[in-house]
């Protein structure tokens, strides 16, 4: 006989995924128009966040649901992990609408002649992302710890490319504005990494039932 | 025989009362129980804490009445059975050569799935126990009958017909009325086989909120077969699985985290 | 069959076999019913020109067919008491094996089988064998050996008595008791007797406080329907106490006495004039029958009584 219960989990899991993959196609996407000054790919970027919000409140009502049939150990886990991890896809798709967006104006104005590792920075918050969402798939709580202290890295990458592109403008006023839309793009990148990182988190809660958030905060009491 | 310590309890969780490490009130050692040559119960170890409640759970046949029914001895009343192993209660083995079942009875009471008020008044029912036990002073009757109603949260309901029938209450009233008959005489420790699975929800949840009050003063042992009571009410939960003990830790990480898979199958109503 | 939607259900089907059997419970009814009118007009109808205040205050003289001077007072007296001493041996007697057998007995131990074959067989037994059984042994075995032991002149317990004649009854009724009670006790919820052992009461107190008050109603209807059988025995009372005649009211357990059915016997063969005698006769059976259901009522409404203080206050 069925199990409608497992039926109702399986969704949610499903729904997820489906979520997961748009947000991931949004952020490539992003990275691309931003770095080949695409200005269509852009305006679809921006167009699609919505569909990525509507997930969220979906997934959050699939939860709701399933807790009124008061789930416990592992479907308890994954519920609630659901409703965390649904949040943090939306900011991402949020914060890859905001480099659309930056993406979209750069493509209307003449490129900055300036070498920043953008690209690499933008690789490794790339990866992050489908790291997590991978671990998220296979329930691989090894490869979702190990993902955690690559953020660090991009936090130094952002720190660097943001005091570059500062000397910049002192230098070249003219180029403020433009270089102004790149430290928001690249800021937006780091937001990014960070949310792959607390869905790597949640993720190790799931398999492990360990919440190992704010360890840094810990570790230091 | 590995010593069976209590689970320390993550310092982040509120703290059940009077739990945590140190002596614990019940300790089942390896116990064995015989229905002729079928094996009910096999080779148990638990040890459970004073003034906490602690649930036994798992699908029906898995011998957690019939654990409960060891602590009180109420399995003798039954031909043909064998005990191996040993229960001890405060550090005396119940099932000793010199033990006093009377007495073992006075300090563990039991409250039960059908509620079994006596067919007398609401009044003789509390006081039946005392009666029993010695106890004439009619004034100092009054005063217990009164406190164990109001322990049972029965008091504001029937102060005004203590001497009318017991059968004429509800079965939730009814069933209050027995945990009142039970704590009466003042026992350490309660055990309650599925208490609540006759009654409708409302009832359900008055009892639940009882039995959280009543941990204060009482050890409680339940039989639940309702995970989600047990996960209510429950400091610690024994998940059991025709007559094993498979799991015993804090409810909390049976409800969210069991250690082992058969648990997490049970739990998560993939069977059973 | 016709299609779902058209079955008329308003009409009632004709169900032949439900009728059938309706018929033969009410057939059977009415024939008990008609049984019983049948006797107990034919009684009522012959007797009572004869039932008289003088009829059943009198102590008779040896001439019992005169129906005008005759009375059936001793005889009222003699069936009475030896219910009501037969009541007194055999409830307690019954009560204690039955709570035995049931409380205590294991049940598959080859003793409690003896004794449930025991009490089946005893209730097989005819009547006149307990008459012979208690001519025996409560008479010439237990009396004779009173009056020896007592260095009793003459033979006070060796002879037919109240007591013996009693005696003789509570075992013949012993097994209606014992069965009454079982079944009473097997009806008081096992939940009570388990809630009273959880708080400490011993088996007995148990038995005392809460089993047997529950079962009382049903110990009694035992009781009732051997008191109906024993007042109409004739047999278990011929050799064990039952005089054809005497001149006063028995006075002690030692004494013998008179009895409304053995009455009956005397009349029907003692008489010369069958005519003369049958209103005599009617009137003796219309006396036993309504003793009978006085002695029935009596513990009905004691019975009723009980019931009705279970039920509210108590």
């Amino acid at each position: 006989m069925e199990n409608h219960f497992e039926t109702g989990i399986q969704a949610l899991r499903q729904r997820l995924l489906l979520m997961a993959s748009h947000a991931e196609t949004a952020v490539n996407r992003s990275v691309q128009a931003l770095m080949e000054r695409d200005y269509e790919l852009a305006l679809q970027v921006r167009s699609d966040d919505s569909a990525i919000d509507q997930f969220e409140i979906e997934i959050d009502e699939m939860a709701i649901n399933l807790l009124t049939r008061a789930p416990l150990a592992s479907n308890l886990r994954l519920v609630t992990v659901a409703m965390k991890i649904s949040q943090n896809l939306e900011r991402i798709g949020d914060e890859a609408t905001k480099i659309a967006k930056r993406a979209r104006d750069l493509s209307q104005e003449p490129p900055v002649k300036i070498h920043l590792e953008l690209p690499h920075m933008a690789g490794m918050a790339l990866s992050m992302v489908k790291d997590s969402l991978d671990s998220f798939v296979h329930r691989d709580s090894a490869a979702a710890r190990a993902i955690i202290p690559r953020d660090k890295a991009v936090d130094e990458l952002n720190r660097q490319i943001h005091q570059q592109l500062a000397q910049h403008m002192m230098a070249q006023p003219d180029t403020i504005a433009r270089c102004l839309h790149w430290i928001v793009a690249t800021k937006s990148l780091e937001r990014i990494a960070d949310h792959a990182k607390n869905i790597a988190e949640e993720v190790v809660y799931l398999c492990e039932a360990q919440d190992i958030r704010h360890a840094a905060m810990k570790a230091a009491t | 025989m590995a010593e069976i310590i209590l689970p320390k309890i993550n310092a982040l969780q509120t703290r059940p009362a009077g739990a945590g490490p140190g002596e614990p009130l019940i300790k089942i050692n390896d116990l064995s129980l015989f229905y002729g040559a079928s094996k009910a119960l096999k080779n148990v170890s638990l040890h459970l804490g004073e003034k906490v409640v602690t649930a036994f759970i798992g699908p029906s046949g898995c011998g957690k009445s019939t654990l409960l029914r060891c602590l009180n001895r109420m399995n003798d009343l039954i031909d043909n059975v064998r005990i191996e192993g040993s229960v001890s209660i405060g550090g005396h083995d119940i099932y000793g050569d010199n033990v006093d079942v009377i007495e073992l009875r006075k300090r563990v009471g039991m409250v039960f799935q059908k509620s079994n008020p006596f067919p007398k008044s609401i009044y003789e029912n509390v006081a039946y126990g005392l009666r029993l036990h010695g106890m004439k002073d009619k004034s100092e009757l009054d005063g217990v009958v009164e406190q164990s109603l109001r322990g049972a949260a029965l008091w504001d309901e029937v102060k005004d017909r203590l001497h009318s029938s017991a059968l004429g209450l509800s079965g939730g009233q009814q069933q209050r009325l027995c945990i009142a008959r039970a704590i009466a005489i003042r026992p350490e420790i309660v055990l309650m086989d599925e208490p609540a699975s006759a009654l409708d929800p409302i009832a359900t949840t008055r009892i639940e909120e009882l039995i959280l009050e009543l941990k204060k003063d009482f050890t409680i042992v339940i039989v639940t077969h309702n995970m989600q009571q047990a996960a209510r009410i429950s400091d610690y939960t024994a998940f059991f699985y025709i007559g094993e003990l498979i799991e015993f830790d804090t409810t909390t990480r049976i409800f969210t985290n069991p250690a082992k898979r058969q648990t997490e199958d049970y739990v998560t109503g993939r069977f059973g | 069959m016709s299609a779902p939607n058209s079955i008329d259900f308003r009409t009632k089907q004709f169900r032949a076999g439900s009728f059938f059997f309706t018929g033969l419970t009410g057939l059977a009814t009415v024939l008990i019913l008609a049984i019983l009118a049948i006797i107990l007009t034919d009684v009522i109808f012959n007797g009572w020109r004869t039932l008289s205040w003088h009829f059943v205050s009198s102590i008779p003289t040896k001439d019992f067919f005169d129906r005008h001077t005759t009375g059936v007072l001793p005889m009222i007296i003699g069936t009475a008491s030896r219910v009501i001493v037969m009541t007194v041996f055999v409830l307690p007697v019954g009560v204690i094996t039955a709570v035995y057998l049931t409380e205590y007995a294991p049940n598959s131990s080859m003793v409690t089988r003896i004794i449930r074959a025991a009490v089946n067989n005893l209730a097989g037994v005819p009547s006149i064998v307990f008459g012979l059984f208690g001519l025996g042994f409560f008479i010439n075995f237990v009396g004779k050996n009173l009056d020896a032991a007592l260095h009793n002149p003459t033979a006070v317990w060796g002879q037919p008595s109240i007591i013996w004649a009693s005696l003789t009854l509570a075992v013949m009724t012993l097994p209606v008791v014992i069965v009454a009670t079982e079944e009473a006790l097997k009806a008081v919820p096992q939940g009570l007797r388990e809630a009273s052992l959880a708080l400490g009461a011993t088996k007995l107190k148990t038995i005392i406080k809460i089993v047997l008050p529950q079962a009382m109603p049903g110990i009694l209807t035992g009781g009732i329907l051997a008191v109906s059988r024993a007042a109409g025995e004739v047999a278990p009372i011929l050799f064990t106490g039952v005089a054809y005649y005497m001149g006063s009211l028995p006075q002690h357990l030692t004494d013998r006495f008179m009895d409304l059915g053995y009455h009956v016997f005397v009349l029907s063969t003692q008489s010369t004039n069958i005519e003369q005698t049958e209103p005599i006769l009617y009137a003796t059976v219309l006396v036993l029958l309504l003793l009978t259901f006085a002695l029935n009522l009596v513990a009905i409404f004691i019975r009723a009584n009980m019931r009705r203080k279970m039920r509210s206050l108590h």
